[in-house]
């Protein structure tokens, strides 16, 4: 269906990428936020809390992050739309709840502005470590999905997309921002909402007595009954059968936490996004994700200028991982580089996948500010070397 | 079991009657109840059962559209009463069943959300959420089931065990001061604080149906004996010495000062109606201040929840 005009602020402006979020979220039809500040994100719920009263939806600045991921879950069972927002710190503390909303299989949104860390680390300054933590931070097997946006716009843009794709597989939905996309204002053009597809929340027609919150019949996910509706349905954070009543058996397990994972990585490729660059003939592809993706179209450059056929890829959607896609790469390539602001984080991944047929080489930096495109250049340069 | 302090009764424990399960008359509170997850998982002699049964009772005489009630419970014994009531049901995690529940009437203000957990749950690891959401007046009716021990876990230290009470943690008592709870929700602004033991089957039902017709935070501590730990722990004997206790030793005080209803070990438990007003609550506080500075810009969020129809 398409966005309620209420939420969309139709225009081109000059937004910086937590505001931009905020505009995303809004014209998504998101209309319950509960937060905790933390800086880079808290620009995104300042905008909420002033946009939020002339649109039916209601901000709530809870005690601390525990109580706003738990909020977040409760007012997603309602069939409002939910999200909250934060970093590094905050982001740790939501994890246990976290795991509740997958386990309920609860659509909702986690922003993670992500700053340096570990630790309160470098509050002010960008970092892109949380990568795994968005994966698995909380305990248990689980599948998530996570999206990076590298500009304001794609802020936007794809804040929309991570509350329908938390619609369609009924998971939290991680967007991992970073500090410098949050801070950084850019143009932003927000379209009329009748161009905006949103995804509304699918509401069982079953009647409350066939009904029961986890039989899925066949599809990816339950069919879903909000709270206040007569459906008198149970739901627990403990394995559960399909009436969603406690069932301690290593049968149930199995059943329930499989389905868990397989509705995302059965759907990995329907997930799954990048944008893909002179791939077809390079000698070597740079792998990046979020504003690393706008440094290393610098040192690309660079290398290309001194000889070297570089091709690029930027992951859009981080989790579930572009397996296919680095495994097909690693077969026509001599160096998979990947910059990241961590010490080496989705590197793993692109490593596993491309299985020793080519060379994977981080490049790691601390946090704190961007690479310099130069040192990014220079691994390009290198690896094309070393491999002829 | 000490069966001197049982008193002189020779049938006990009671022999059920028997009846052919077709035969078997339904319990009044039938309707309530998930009877297909019947037998439950607590112990005999629990007071947890009776607090549910209390509360259905209570659901029942209020006349409430149940199809309107949620329930939220966090972990633990008594965390498992959200899974037995058949009602809109939320088993959460431990802590946070009152911002989960916040969640709901937020995203749904229509609805009537009650919070049921344990002692150690609702004023242990979620103790802060328990007093920002009386700050707040958030309303969410809640019942605190106060066994004076972590239950589930296998007996436990509380932030409510009474000074020199015997845990596991805490082998040769317990020395560190228990919270008053009654006391603590008071002094956040709570407008309803009432203390029973569930002995007051009667006086217990009408507190929480007197609850369900007032707004905001209102809070229900509910004393209840846990015979398997800590009744066992300090050698008090089965559930139905508890009652006995609770008989003997509750004392009625309505609108007690809370600043006097702390609890010690084996003395006194002072029960009542304590803090009975009326205070807007968060939503009404909400709409009325953004009505007054946003005027017409104001639209509040619908009271059947702020979600789109598709
Ligand atoms: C985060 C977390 N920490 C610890 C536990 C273990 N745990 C489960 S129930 C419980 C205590 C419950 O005590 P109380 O709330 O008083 O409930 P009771 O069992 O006494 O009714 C604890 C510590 C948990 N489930 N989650
Ligand atoms: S352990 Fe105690 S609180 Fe838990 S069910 Fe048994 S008697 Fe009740
Ligand atoms: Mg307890």
């Amino acid at each position: 269906m398409k966005a309620d005009p209420i939420g969309v602020l139709t225009g081109a402006h000059y937004l910086d990428g937590d505001f931009a979020c905020g505009e995303g979220a809004m014209a998504a039809g998101c209309r319950f936020v509960a937060g905790y500040p933390i800086t880079p994100s808290t620009e995104v719920v300042e905008r909420i809390s002033r946009r939020f009263p002339t649109m039916g939806g209601t901000f709530i600045q809870m005690e601390d992050e525990l109580a706003s991921m738990a909020a977040v879950v409760g007012g997603s069972w309602t069939g409002t739309k939910s999200m909250t927002v934060t970093s590094g710190p905050g982001f740790s503390l939501m994890m246990e709840n976290i795991g509740l909303a997958a386990m309920m299989e609860t659509p909702c949104v986690v922003v993670n502005v992500q700053r340096g860390g570990p630790s309160t680390g470098l509050p002010t300054m960008v970092g892109q470590a949380d990568v795994m933590q968005a994966r698995w931070g909380s305990h248990g097997d689980y599948e998530i999905i996570a999206m990076s946006p590298q500009s304001p716009q794609e802020a936007f843009d794809l804040t929309i997309e991570a509350f329908n794709l938390s619609e369609i597989y009924r998971v939290p939905v991680m967007f991992l921002m970073d500090e410098i996309v949050g801070h950084m204002t850019e143009r932003v053009v927000i379209p009329p909402a009748d161009e905006i597809e949103v995804v509304p929340r699918a509401l069982t027609g079953k009647t409350p007595e066939e009904f029961e919150p986890y039989q899925i019949n066949g599809k990816p996910t339950p069919e879903f009954a909000r709270a206040g509706d007569g459906y008198r349905f149970h739901t627990t954070g403990l394995t559960h059968d399909e009436r969603g009543y406690p069932e301690m058996s290593v049968e149930c397990q199995e059943r329930c936490v499989r389905r868990l994972l397989e509705k995302i990585t059965d759907n990995a490729d329907r997930i799954v996004r990048f944008e893909e660059e002179a791939t077809d003939d390079a000698e070597v592809v740079v792998v990046t994700y979020g504003i690393t993706a706008r440094v290393a179209r610098l040192a690309i450059d660079m290398a290309r200028r001194r000889g070297v056929k570089v091709g690029s890829v930027r992951l859009i959607v981080i989790w579930p991982f572009a397996e296919k896609l680095i495994r097909e790469l690693a077969g026509k390539v001599r160096a998979l580089v990947v910059p990241e602001i961590n010490y080496g984080q989705l590197v793993l991944e692109v490593e596993r996948c491309a299985a020793g047929k080519c060379a994977v080489l981080p490049v790691s930096h601390g946090g704190g500010s961007v690479h310099d495109p130069a040192v990014i250049a220079e691994v390009i340069v290198k690896a094309a070397a070393e491999a002829a | 079991m000490s069966k001197d302090k049982v008193g002189t009764r020779t049938d006990f424990p009671p022999t059920p009657p028997e009846f052919l399960p077709e035969q078997q008359p339904d319990h009044p509170v039938t309707p309530y109840l998930r009877m297909e997850r019947i037998p439950h998982v607590w112990c005999p002699g629990c007071g947890i059962g009776t607090v549910v049964k209390c509360f259905a009772t209570a659901l029942e005489r209020s006349g409430a559209d149940l199809d309107k009630v949620s329930v939220v419970s966090g972990i633990g014994c008594s965390g498992r009463a959200a899974g037995y009531l058949k009602l809109d049901g939320f088993h959460t995690t431990h802590g946070r069943a009152i911002p989960f529940a916040t969640g709901l009437k937020l995203g749904r203000p229509e609805l009537e959300v009650a919070v049921f957990s344990g002692d150690g749950d609702l004023s242990g690891i979620g103790g802060n959420h328990f007093i920002h959401a009386a700050r707040r007046n958030m309303d969410l009716l809640v019942i605190l089931i106060n066994n004076f021990i972590y239950g589930m876990t296998g007996g436990q230290n509380a932030p409510t065990t009474p000074l020199t009470a015997k845990s596991s943690t805490m082998p040769f008592g317990n020395f560190e001061a228990p919270f008053n709870i009654p006391h603590l929700a008071a002094s956040c602004g709570a407008p309803y604080v009432a203390r029973w033991t569930c002995l007051h089957i009667r006086r217990l039902t009408w507190a929480m149906e007197e609850a369900l017709d007032r707004k905001g935070f209102r809070l229900i501590e509910v004393i209840a004996p846990c015979p398997t730990l800590y009744s066992r722990l300090n050698k008090l004997g089965t559930g139905l010495n508890g009652m006995r206790f609770y008989h003997d030793n509750a004392e009625i005080r309505h609108g007690a000062d809370t600043r006097e209803l702390d609890i010690d070990f084996q003395k006194s438990i002072t029960c009542g109606k304590f803090v009975d007003e009326e205070r807007p609550t968060f939503l009404d506080q909400m709409n009325e201040h953004y009505g007054q500075v946003l005027g017409e810009k104001y639209v509040p969020m619908s009271p059947e929840g702020g979600w789109l129809h598709g």
